[in-house]
């Protein structure tokens, strides 16, 4: 399941939460990926729209390729305001060996990436503005566009 | 009817039009001066799947979803 919150996340509740619910399944390795948002081109913060339908679909795909090899994967992302210095994303890896969870959690940082269906705005004095050069367009883009 | 709507970035809101397949989506929304800058950009969903071909077929009460490039984290 996704974890979806309103603002920023609650970053040491949430890593000693999923530590604690796992602590009994055996794995040898457990690899949190956290992201933050820095101070850069005088921004305030981040801002996040989320389509949550698509997100899951695409989160519970990643579930089901892990789970052959004993990895299981944990997400949590903020909606709305995230102001500097604060967090907007944590994604996990729990694994019985530590190679599967280092090769997943660059995948799947990586995929999320590039197909999660989340969309970033910076917010500079007082705007909320879109981040359209660094976004990437979803594997597929330019359908309607196309004669195909 | 089918109902378009048009997610993140993208300031406009849900349409409806009458459609047989995703091909007759896009000769309406190609005609959509507000969509110029974005029709090329974005991937398409119906019913929360992504799909690849204008021959998607769309029944009455279906959902066509314009995603647009995206940047989580």
């Amino acid at each position: 399941m996704v974890e979806l919150y309103e603002g920023s996340l609650n970053v040491p509740e949430i890593l000693t939460r999923w530590y604690a619910d796992e602590a009994e399944h055996n794995y040898g390795a457990y690899i949190p990926f956290v992201g933050t948002v820095r101070e850069e081109d005088g921004i305030e913060g981040l801002s996040f729209d989320v389509y949550e339908p698509i997100l899951t679909a695409w989160f519970e795909a990643w579930v089901a390729k892990a789970a052959p090899m004993g990895a299981t994967l944990k997400m949590a992302h903020s909606r709305g305001d995230v102001l500097v210095h604060e967090s907007s994303y944590i994604a996990a890896v729990f694994s019985p060996k530590r190679r599967v969870a280092l090769e997943t959690i660059e995948k799947f940082v990586e995929d999320f990436k590039a197909s999660a269906p989340i969309w970033k705005y910076d917010l500079k004095n007082g705007a909320r503005i879109y981040a359209a050069e660094r976004s990437t367009p979803i594997s597929g883009a330019g359908l309607l566009g196309s004669n195909e | 009817m089918v109902t378009i709507e048009f997610l993140g970035p993208i300031q406009k809101a849900a349409i409806t039009m009458e459609a047989a397949s995703l091909r007759d989506v896009a000769e309406v929304l190609k005609q959509d001066s507000e969509l110029a800058q974005w029709i090329e950009s974005c991937a398409v969903a119906v019913n929360d799947t992504l799909v690849g071909s204008l021959d998607t077929p769309l029944k009455s009460g279906d959902k066509v979803s314009l995603l647009p490039p995206v940047c989580g984290g």
